[in-house]
């Protein structure tokens, strides 16, 4: 049946849906982003003037594009830890068959199904300072999203609450992995169940744990939705991520090169981000 | 526990038979007791986490059956006490939600068959066929889960801009038609399956088409099933390119289009919320459904520990 000799061209006719697709909205793109981050451009987004890596000197040196990458630092660690947190103690409350475990572990995972700007929507009015269920709750009368104190972290919060359900299946998985004889052998040892927790549970997640920080500090970089609907990067610049900043460059002050220029930084801060949790793992995750 | 000290007590030697029994009875039963208080301990503590977890769609849900009067208050008010579905009638007649949930279900259906498409003949390609320049191809695909949608989102709006197709359901689809994610996870039930399988299925006479279609997608039907919910959720959920690409009620998605119920004046929040119970439903409901399958799919290959 091998006809080798004759240059196969048939394997990559099964290739050209996806690797034009990615041609035209991937690798295009990204190469032209580059490219347009080194001009100014006009209002149609069309390079004018090239003005070399001017653009990144600019963004670096301001205390606008500064904030925003204080901000996303804050931001990208509160959705990551707290994210990871609400997957875990699921994780964990659903490890061991109970009644109704089917039902807690949909409720759990349910987060992942609502989409940012939904559950934006609804956070708003939780957080509303006259009818909002939070003061109600908690006797208080602060306007949550319009003090810079606070705002970053209502969204931070609400975005972990929308990451928490991918990381519970995740922790799932990696709690359905660890072998059950470990825990009786460790309780006839006499470990109570929090040494077990942190001696035994958290080392035998540590695979899909690092895994999960990967995906989770890639996402919440790129949150979006939430940010516009609630506080449209204010008040006073407190929510203005990286990824915001960006939008609001390219679709409202129409600068273009700055904008892209600000979409390579977030990409090599995601790779750089990436690459050293890698070395990480490298050097052995699994204690 | 319990069988630890009835097998230290023969060594003492100082029971009879009965007495024996008598203490296994009490063990066994204190050891129930303690297992049925660790099982209501455990139940009280899921209760109360998934409240938590829950407590915004709950809240939602509540607020969306309220007439909009009760909503302003001083008082707690969790639950709605006349409730009323008036509020979902008015949302379906201040916003056309009717259109906006149609083209959210042509887009994320489209992606979804579209993906699934185009992800198994690439998965197909890199798992049964030998070519020159397979693990650079498959490398660079790989990479292309780096690359944030933000590094590229502004350009991409520039090429569709100047295509002239802003404002129409093919600007909303094409650009998501394939993802490397999924080209991975069929890849991952592909190469489980031996080379024999295909070999034989060619010198049966079989067509790679004919391979995939009769023989491929049958046997990968979890991994389908998982692509689908994952891919027509996240699709049904998109915000930035939506918001970006359409700008006319007649192609809104619904993530925009409810964003148009968004003002906080007083009348209108129940509205608006009844509108997000709507559009969240949808999603739920496919999620729920799939839920089994997307769980399989995800875990049998793509992520082993």
């Amino acid at each position: 049946m091998k006809r080798e000799k004759n240059f196969k061209i048939t394997p990559y006719f099964y290739l050209v849906p996806s690797l034009l697709i990615f041609a035209v909205f991937l690798f295009y793109p990204f190469i032209k982003t580059v490219y347009l981050s080194l001009f100014m451009t006009n209002k149609m987004g069309q390079a004018k003037i090239f003005v070399g890596l001017q653009n990144y000197i600019d963004l670096l040196s301001s205390e606008s594009f500064r904030n925003s990458l204080k901000v996303t630092l804050i931001f990208v660690v509160i959705v990551v830890f707290g994210g990871m947190l609400l997957g875990l103690i699921a994780a964990v409350l659903c490890n061991k068959a109970f009644p109704g475990i089917r039902g807690f572990s949909t409720a759990y995972a349910l987060p992942m199904a609502i989409a940012s700007s939904s559950a934006a929507m609804i956070f708003q009015i939780m957080l509303h300072p006259a009818v909002g269920i939070v003061n109600k709750l908690l006797g208080l009368d602060i306007n949550w999203l319009n003090d810079p104190n606070t705002a970053l972290y209502c969204v931070a919060i609400l975005t972990a609450w929308l990451n928490s359900g991918i990381n519970f299946l995740y922790f799932s998985a990696g709690l359905g992995n660890i072998d059950e004889t470990i825990y009786e052998r460790a309780s006839v040892d006499g470990a109570s169940s929090v040494q077990q927790f942190f001696s035994l549970t958290l080392p035998g997640l540590s695979p899909i744990m690092f895994y999960t920080v990967v995906v989770n500090i890639i996402q919440a970089f790129q949150s979006f939705g939430q940010i516009k609907i609630l506080t449209e990067g204010g008040p006073n610049e407190s929510t203005n991520v990286i990824v915001y900043s960006i939008y609001r460059d390219a679709f409202f002050n129409y600068r273009f090169g700055s904008a892209s220029a600000q979409s390579v930084i977030l990409f090599i801060i995601i790779m750089l981000v990436t690459l050293v949790m890698f070395r990480i793992e490298k050097k052995g995750v699994n204690y | 526990m319990s069988q630890l000290n009835s097998m230290a007590i023969p060594i003492e030697k100082k029971y009879s038979k009965s007495e024996l029994l008598e203490l296994k009875n009490k063990m066994n039963a204190k050891a129930l007791a303690k297992r049925r208080s660790k099982t209501a301990l455990r139940l009280t503590a899921n209760i109360v986490f998934a409240i938590l977890v829950l407590l915004p769609l709950l809240y939602a849900i509540s607020i969306a059956l309220m007439p909009s009067n009760e909503l302003f208050t001083t008082d707690l008010n969790l639950f709605p006490k006349h409730p009323t579905l008036q509020n979902f009638k008015e949302a379906f007649t201040t916003v056309p939600l009717l259109r906006f949930i149609l083209n959210s279900f042509i887009m994320a259906g489209c992606i979804t068959i579209g993906q699934i498409i185009s992800c198994s003949l690439a998965a197909f390609a890199f798992s049964f066929l030998e070519f020159k320049g397979k693990g650079i191809l498959f490398a660079i695909v790989m990479a292309t889960m780096m690359v944030p949608g933000e590094a590229t989102i502004i350009s991409n709006y520039l090429t569709v801009g100047s295509w002239g197709i802003l404002d129409t359901y093919a600007v909303l689809i094409i650009p998501y038609l394939t993802s490397a994610m999924g080209i991975f996870l069929f890849r991952q039930f592909y190469i489980t399956f031996p080379i024999s399988l295909y070999e034989s299925a060619k010198l049966d006479g079989c067509s790679n088409l004919k391979f995939i279609i009769k023989i491929l997608i049958p046997l990968t039907k979890s991994a389908i099933g998982a692509m689908a919910v994952y891919t027509f959720i996240n699709a049904w959920n998109m915000y930035m390119w939506p918001l970006l690409v359409t700008g006319s009620n007649n192609m809104r998605t619904v993530q925009i289009g409810i964003s148009m119920l968004d003002s906080v004046d007083s009348q209108s929040i129940t509205l608006m919320i009844a509108g997000v119970v709507m559009i969240i439903i949808p999603s739920i409901s496919i999620f729920i459904i799939g839920q089994k399958q997307l769980i399989r799919g995800m875990f049998s290959g793509a992520v082993k520990g």
